[in-house]
């Protein structure tokens, strides 16, 4: 096959929908907010100074570029609020994805190696709250963690303590929520990587003198490598740019990006503040993706 | 293997499904409280289902959210047949990258990105939102997760099945419906379902897709949700997990049915023995 062919009318036809969707409704609006990002931010509505139009010559179009503005970057670089809102993000995002890979992993091998006939019944189990609604699963624990919730209850009842603890509105909480809420997502690749593994390699390091600790440490855990990895990006990518969690669970004084960035746009209007931290947003979850998509190439490099 | 670890286990199993489902459980349970606290159990009463019956409110935005999610997983899953056979059939074709990096990109994409590029976008152009724009954000939301599952199932069958029936004298598209089509349905249901849980679930993208008239489900919740636990709301969050709930277990039972049909669950229950042991 030609390193690049063009495509005959038919198959034009097929790839022609989806094409013009994409390209509707998610390369334009993408380019319009990294347009927007460098805009001036104006009262009106539209919030900002449109760029192009239609009708522009090129020399409109030339003077217009000379308007652009980084003053939205450099406002993300000053602004504390915004500086904030990642650092606390990716902190949030980095130490839920440690609690669940810890709750997860025996959870996962546990299922991994119950009776076979099991298996099905337990990850079909694992797997079901992902189909049942995120909000309903969030919302779920504020019933549990109010001042007046069940925990709190339940706790003054067996007498342990005697004041409700705050763990509603805090940032706990948001953890909580996080590694509750995507729980799934990491059981699902961990399950399936240690599921694979073959038992005789456990039995030979046992044959060879190895502990349990030491063959789980030195054989099951390496070669479970991909699944954590896997489950690690499927829980801490998304929990990043999280607003239905942080919003419901955490307190005001819970900062993380998503929140900001929704606030921004539909409280304070600021447009090209917005776009431009959206933008920034993609550019810093797009490196751990090619982080991963370099480490499975060198992988493959390795293998071949 | 010891019986330490063994008991282990099981305590790991029992622990960790508690962690997933006493949430849950505890929600339904108390959406048949009859006082308003969380904490006092006033006794069992339906009152705040049927209070749900009588809310206008909260059912107009039912059928909007069901409509939005019958409307646009139907659209999402035809584009995603289309983006999957486009990507497994076309071989390297120009711009293949930059499709390939598009379709896959609302996968890791913030939800909040998305909807204010699209809201945006809307705004830019002059469209008025509503229903439309609303269906509009949810394809898009849903379409790339539409065409990883159907591209899973393209690259995972046998081409010569296909080519065969060319050999025949089907037509490339006629042996495609007649041949492909049918290897990879249990695909395309799934991507279906998925898509329209994803729509149906979706809080995010509809408060910026969508505008006046069109309310989803989520959103009425999620206004509810932030002025505290409602009783009403616990109500219709148990009929959701209840409808889930239902069709997971048809879904099982489904796929154990065909599955015994097919001899797997014989075999594999006699394998079991030497594995348990």
């Amino acid at each position: 096959m030609s390193a690049r062919r063009r495509l005959s009318l038919g198959e034009r036809l097929v790839i022609a929908a989806p094409y013009l969707w994409i390209g509707a409704f998610f390369l334009a609006p993408m380019a319009l907010i990294a347009k927007i990002s460098v805009s001036q931010s104006v009262l009106a509505r539209p919030p900002y100074r449109p760029i192009f139009e239609l009708s522009d010559s090129l020399a409109d179009i030339w003077a217009k570029a000379q308007t652009f503005t980084l003053d939205s970057y450099r406002a993300l670089v000053s602004d504390t609020l915004y500086l904030e809102s990642y650092l606390s993000s990716l902190t949030i995002a980095a130490v839920s994805t440690l609690i669940t890979l810890v709750i997860a992993y025996p959870f996962a091998l546990a299922m991994a190696r119950a009776p076979e006939r099991l298996r099905p019944i337990l990850i079909g189990l694992a797997a079901a709250p992902f189909w049942t609604s995120f909000l309903i699963r969030v919302y779920a624990w504020i019933a549990l963690l109010k001042d007046e919730g069940l925990i709190n209850n339940a706790l003054m009842a067996l007498g342990l303590i005697t004041a409700p603890l705050q763990m509603f509105a805090t940032t706990g909480a948001v953890v909580v929520g996080i590694v509750y809420s995507y729980l799934p997502f990491m059981l699902l690749p961990l399950y399936a990587a240690l599921e694979r593994q073959d038992p005789s390699l456990r039995e030979a390091a046992g044959d060879l003198g190895a502990s349990p600790a030491q063959a789980f440490l030195r054989v099951t855990l390496p070669l479970s490598r991909e699944g954590v990895i896997a489950g690690a990006l499927l829980v801490f990518i998304p929990a990043v740019g999280e607003f239905v969690i942080p919003d419901l669970l955490g307190g005001s004084e819970t900062l993380m990006i998503g929140r900001t960035l929704w606030n921004d746009f539909f409280s304070n209007h600021d447009w090209p503040a917005a776009s431009a931290a959206a933008i920034v947003l993609v550019a810093v979850l797009m490196i751990p993706l090619l982080l991963w998509e370099r480490a499975r190439l060198a992988d493959e490099d390795d293998a071949g | 293997m010891s019986a330490v670890v063994s008991w282990a286990r099981r305590a790991t199993l029992f622990v960790g499904f508690v962690f997933l489902y006493a949430p849950i459980v505890i929600l339904a349970v108390m959406s048949f409280n009859a006082s308003r606290l969380v904490s006092v159990w006033g006794g069992f009463s339906t009152k705040w289902y049927a209070a749900l019956l009588e809310n206008e409110q909260l059912l107009h935005s039912a059928k909007v959210s069901l409509a939005a999610a019958l409307t646009s997983a139907t659209i999402s899953t035809l584009l995603g047949l289309l983006a999957a056979i486009s990507l497994t059939r076309f071989g390297r074709f120009r711009t293949r990258f930059l499709f390939f990096g598009a379709v896959h990109a609302p996968l890791v994409l913030p939800e909040v990105v998305l909807g204010l590029a699209l809201l945006t976008c809307f705004v830019a152009f002059g469209v008025g939102r509503g229903f439309i724009t609303l269906v509009i954000g949810h394809v898009t939301l849903t379409m790339c997760f539409t065409t990883v599952a159907i591209l899973a199932a393209l690259r995972d069958r046998d081409p010569a099945l296909e080519e065969a029936a060319m050999d025949l004298g089907a037509t490339p598209l006629g042996a495609f419906v007649r041949v492909a089509l049918p290897q990879i349905a249990p695909a395309i249901v799934t991507a279906y379902l998925l898509a329209f849980t994803l729509s149906l679930d979706d809080l995010v993208i509809a408060s910026f897709a969508t505008g006046p008239g069109a309310t989803t489900l989520p959103m009425r919740i999620y206004s509810q949700v932030r002025l505290g636990v409602s009783p009403q709301i616990n109500a219709i969050s148990t009929l959701l997990l209840a409808l889930v709930a239902v069709a997971l277990g048809l879904a099982a039972l489904v796929s154990f049915r065909r599955a015994r049909r097919d001899g797997q669950v014989v075999t594999s229950l006699a394998r079991a023995p030497d594995n348990a042991s």
